[in-house]
């Protein structure tokens, strides 16, 4: 089996622990928080503030679903632009009261529907790429599974990004992608394979910095473990940027990203 | 469940006559104002993505550009700034590396300069082809259009037909004005994938400008020839 291959299977694995998961084993006294303040409440992200290293903390995460009732409860993991707009809220509230923000990204994608449209998805994403730029705290990312192109994208501008070993992150998801190659998207493996979306080729291209490992039959394996591995790393992210001031890190923020890309100059060729 | 989330590749051909970037923008931009910036760079098959380089070479042929977004000085109604018109002719204006070096690169240059940014999209979103690299160039660009923003200079950004995915949920949505061209097709998700996610029949308005316009995405709806004269009386009235 590829390293592809394992990876969607253990991402897609019933068992396999979600955001919440993790969240109350990091945080044992996270205090739930809802609401945009603006149009509704999207359940598919759960944020709050909880005490870590005995400092307060927000922590936001994408949650997968592992039952019917939770797939609908969570929308089988896409997030609608309420959803968005709560992320954002939390992130400038965090700002206001100094502390860190950790995020885990678990998600098939934004949701492609008519009222995510009607209330603007495009632009509740856009402008988490852009705010979450300048916040005035360390933003800490952990990609647990799914990694939907912008959907996922929306809770990564961030100072540290760390994906778990099977956790994935692509532009399109494979399926669409074998669509569009082949007309047929049961070769979403083949698709997969080319976008180069594990974690491993993730780290070997610089757009993570770290990959978290699991126990060899994944996650779901033993959660305590993988939590325990999160929660080390957690903590070294946030020492690391326990006294930088501000502007630095948001220079270094913005830094990361500039350096992204890869083309040729015409002189070179 | 769906697992299509964005449209690399829009529903339909644009509906207007096909023209060039560079005719477009010939008729915003004042007579012999605009000079070129990045022209060298240049696409790599990064993934070595099958067919990407076949692909590379048959949109090169067909717009005689070396990639979806040209970028450059310019002057309307004799006010500088610096505009980036995309050639939909080129892999439908997707997003890749190239294209989002040059937005973040003429923003970077726009700050240098002090002087506003005009963005023309047209776009089916991040370019499937180079992976997550396309992905990241969403909040490379984002990063470039705040850092602009910072300094209190003025970005408009139009949006033209198609204008999806990866571009609108980034720097096209981030502008101080934002101008929808009449019967554009603006939104994160393609329609066709909408349709079969909801198995809803979408009625023709959907996404359109007004449609956009209507639910507060867009400041107004233009047609193509007002463009000039609209771009020329917010550079003034920002001057």
């Amino acid at each position: 089996m590829t390293a592809i291959e394992k990876s969607l299977k253990l991402i897609r694995h019933k068992d396999r622990p979600n955001a919440v998961d993790y969240i109350n084993h990091i945080f044992p006294d996270f205090v739930e928080l809802c609401g945009d303040r603006l149009s509704g409440d999207d359940p598919s992200v759960v944020g709050g503030i909880a005490s870590f290293l005995g400092r307060p903390v927000t922590v936001i995460g994408q949650v997968k679903g592992r039952t019917l009732e939770e797939n609908i409860k969570y929308n089988f993991s896409m997030n609608r632009p309420e959803g968005y707009r709560k992320t954002l809220r939390l992130m400038k509230q965090a700002e206001k009261f100094h502390r860190p923000v950790i995020c885990f990204v678990d998600t098939v994608g934004a949701y492609p529907g008519i009222e995510a449209e009607e209330n603007g998805q495009h632009i509740a994403i856009a402008n988490n790429l852009m705010l979450m730029m300048n916040l005035q705290v360390p933003i800490i990312s952990v990609l647990i599974g799914d990694g939907g192109s912008g959907g996922a994208l929306a809770l990564c501008a961030a100072n540290e990004i760390a994906a778990l070993e099977n956790a994935v992150l692509s532009v399109i998801s494979p399926k669409a992608c074998a669509n569009i190659l082949w007309k047929d998207s049961s070769r979403d493996i083949e698709a997969a394979q080319m976008l180069k979306m594990t974690a491993n080729d993730l780290k070997s291209m610089r757009i993570i910095d770290e990959v978290i490992l699991e126990t060899n039959q994944g996650a779901h394996d033993n959660p305590f473990i993988v939590a325990e591995n999160i929660r080390m790393y957690l903590e070294k992210c946030l020492n690391k940027y326990k006294n930088m001031p501000v502007k630095k890190l948001v220079e270094l923020r913005n830094e990361k990203f500039r350096k992204i890309g890869e083309y040729a100059t015409a002189s070179e060729l | 469940m769906p697992f299509m989330t964005e449209s690399t590749e829009p529903n339909s051909q644009p509906k207007t006559d096909i023209k060039t970037a560079r005719e477009k923008l010939k008729r915003i931009v004042d007579d012999n104002s605009f000079s070129e910036l990045d022209r060298n760079l240049l696409p790599i098959n990064i993934l070595r993505f099958p067919g990407y380089d076949e692909k590379l070479k048959k949109a090169r042929a067909s717009s005689s550009e070396n990639e979806a977004v040209i970028s450059g000085f310019a002057a309307i109604n004799k006010q500088p700034c610096i505009i980036l018109i995309f050639e939909p002719l080129f892999m439908m204006g997707s997003m890749g590396s190239v294209v989002g070096e040059k937005i973040t690169r003429a923003f970077e240059l726009a700050i240098k300069k002090k002087l506003p940014v005009i963005t023309i999209t047209a776009s089916g979103g991040a370019r499937m082809q180079e992976g997550v690299y396309s992905l990241m160039q969403m909040s490379k660009t984002a990063s470039a259009v705040y850092r602009h923003s910072q300094q209190g200079l003025l970005y408009i950004s139009v949006l033209s037909n198609p204008t999806l995915g990866g571009v609108t949920a980034s720097f096209a949505s981030l502008g101080d004005i934002v101008i929808a061209e009449e019967n554009a097709q603006i939104g994160f998700t393609g329609k066709r994938i909408i349709e079969e996610t909801t198995r809803t029949k979408l009625s023709d308005d959907f996404q359109s400008a007004r449609f956009i316009k209507e639910h507060g995405f867009a400041d107004m709806v233009a047609q193509e020839e007002d463009l000039r004269p609209i771009l020329a009386k917010l550079l003034q009235l920002h001057a």
